[in-house]
């Protein structure tokens, strides 16, 4: 119900809501990102085969919606990293990517054991990967700082046996404006 | 430079993504550890690496990398292999350091502004 405008008596209000069709017409080519858009991909814990692909569809889509070069660099960036957190360190999860009028929002959850310390877990250099990740070249411990550096607003929630999510959100440069 | 022209110069052996041969190969890249490869690496490069497992494939995707060198005599597991095929990221392989190929590869002009 839409509530009576001030200054407006009941009856004035009636134009106004025969007007609201013509605004919500299909944008204009101007406006194509103003489409919202939101789509999710399942991760699986301890599945190397599959991790990336997600990332890799992330970043296929965005090419789609021709956004600027740079600014898909850094999500796939943070999508692969978000991903093989929850491969290696996390339970079964999902990684969601929705693009609004102004931002793109990427999110990880996972149900898996979550972290304990926060703050030392977004340090460079601190890891808890095992022997076998390590030898496959993982737990630099800079997975989470590099998720921080690439994205512009970054949100870490985790409780130790409450799973992880981790969301990102980057700003769409306006046309012609490069970072 | 095309990647099968480093290929041909090096006498690199192709053992994966062999569609990816046409891409251009403006830069190089040294190094193991995934998440340092994946902050730091440049679009376009060739990224010499020991790691031979699957992983590499997705970094060398979201990196829009030109090819991956398997360095050090090291074998690219049958999965790298695939999805390299896959996604048209050529896996080569040389036998000695990943140092000895990026020294070749400078002077040879790539990533290497002098040779401008
Ligand atoms: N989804 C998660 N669930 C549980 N623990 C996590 C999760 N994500 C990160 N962590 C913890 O945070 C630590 C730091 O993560 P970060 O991504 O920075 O480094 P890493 O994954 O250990 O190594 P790298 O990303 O360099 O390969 C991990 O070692 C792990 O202890
Ligand atoms: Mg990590």
């Amino acid at each position: 119900m839409l509530a009576t405008l001030p200054g407006l008596t009941e009856n004035d209000n009636l134009p106004l809501i025969n007007a609201r069709p013509a605004r919500i017409t299909a944008p204009s080519e101007n406006f194509k990102h103003m489409s919202q858009l939101k789509k999710s991909f399942h991760i699986k814990s301890r599945d190397f085969i599959r991790a990336g692909e997600a990332s890799i569809n992330i970043q296929n889509l965005l090419k789609s919606m021709d956004f600027d070069p740079s600014l898909i660099r850094r999500v796939a960036i943070c999508g692969y990293e978000s991903e093989m957190n929850v491969v290696m360190h996390g339970g079964d999860g999902t990684l969601s990517i929705e693009v609004d009028s102004d931002r793109l929002i990427l999110e990880i959850t996972d149900d898996g054991p979550g972290i304990e310390d926060i703050d030392l877990a977004m340090q460079a250099g601190y890891s808890t990967a095992n022997d076998d990740h390590r030898e496959m070249g993982f737990g630099a411990g800079m997975g989470l700082p590099n998720m921080k550096k690439n994205s512009d607003r970054i949100q870490v929630d985790s409780k130790k046996d409450d799973g992880t999510l981790v969301r990102m959100i980057f700003f769409i440069p306006e046309k012609g404006e490069t970072d | 430079m095309l990647v099968k022209d480093l290929v041909e110069k090096f006498d690199l052996a192709v053992t994966g993504g062999k569609s990816g041969l046409d891409r251009e190969v403006t830069e190089g890249y040294c190094g193991d550890l995934l998440s340092e490869v994946m902050g730091n690496a440049p679009a376009g490069c060739a990224w010499m690496t020991v790691q031979g497992h699957q992983n590499i494939v997705a970094v060398a995707v979201l990196r829009e990398m030109a090819a991956i060198v398997i360095t050090g005599g090291q074998i690219p597991d049958a999965e790298t292999i695939q999805k390299a095929d896959q996604e048209g990221i050529p896996i080569l392989q040389w036998p000695d350091s990943s140092f000895s190929l990026a020294g070749r590869l400078f002077s040879a002009g790539v990533g290497n502004p002098a040779s401008e």
